[in-house]
């Protein structure tokens, strides 16, 4: 699946999107959030406190619980502050 | 209904926007805009501009859905949306949001409605230019309070009716 990052979450990871494909055992966001930040040492600051961090799935909001299979596109961001 | 929905990166007139939801209607009663305008500070340091970043196809897509939530909650002859996104500097326009109804109250409530689920539901980041660099911008815990109160609806109007 393609994972698609913005705002801080992006500069820390110092890149916008990457394809993953994750182990069986991670079946929700808030599961797939904790297997990222294990990956390596930008991802563990990225994602260091998954609590603020937002998820999207398909571009709709989704909370830490969402199950991700099926999922083609899933995005991670801080809260948002537009308008 | 009319529905004008654009994410860009260019500046553009909030007359002329408005002008274009009434042309050649006489069942227009009420046009309420709400402009966002960049300000040259922020918690109280001064910035040099702000840039906007945002996800395209999910921007497009939520704004989309709120747009019919409002429809369905009130009695709405046209809807605008327009935010920008990249560079812009104090003075310049963020955000138009602009809501056409027969009468004020439907007109004022769908606009409130949508500023409040833009700041807060919307995928866009703001970052600013300050003196020691660029910051992100916190999101507001009165942002989340204000559309809070949209999420216990009221009978929807085609419900209503009945």
């Amino acid at each position: 699946m393609k994972l698609l990052y913005f705002a801080w979450v992006r500069e820390r990871l110092g890149k916008a999107e990457e394809q993953i494909d994750p182990p069986a055992g991670v079946a929700t966001v808030g599961e797939l959030m904790a297997w990222l930040a294990r990956r390596d040492e930008q991802h563990a600051y990225a994602f260091e406190n998954p609590k603020v961090i937002r998820a999207a799935i398909d571009r709709s909001h989704v909370r830490a619980d969402a199950v991700i299979a099926g999922a083609s596109e899933i995005a991670f961001f801080p809260p948002m502050t537009g308008g | 209904m009319t529905t004008t929905i654009r994410l860009q990166r260019e500046a553009f007139d909030v007359a002329a926007e408005t002008a274009r939801m009434t042309r050649g209607r006489t069942d227009v009663g009420a046009v309420v805009t709400f402009t966002g305008l960049c300000r040259a500070e922020d918690n109280g340091e001064p910035i040099a501009a702000l840039t906007l970043e945002h996800y395209p196809s999910m921007a497009e897509a939520e704004i989309a859905r709120h747009v019919e939530e409002a429809r369905a909650r009130w009695p709405l002859l046209g809807v605008t949306v327009i935010h920008r996104f990249g560079r812009i500097v104090p003075g310049e326009i963020i955000v138009l949001v602009a809501t056409v109804s027969s009468h004020r109250e439907a007109a004022f409530a769908a606009a409130s409605f949508l500023m409040d689920y833009l700041k807060t539901r919307a995928p866009f980041w703001k970052q600013v230019e300050k003196a020691t660099g660029p910051a992100w911008v916190d999101a507001e815990a009165t942002d989340n309070a204000a559309a809070e109160r949209w999420s216990v609806p009221p009978p929807r109007r085609h419900e209503a009716a009945k």
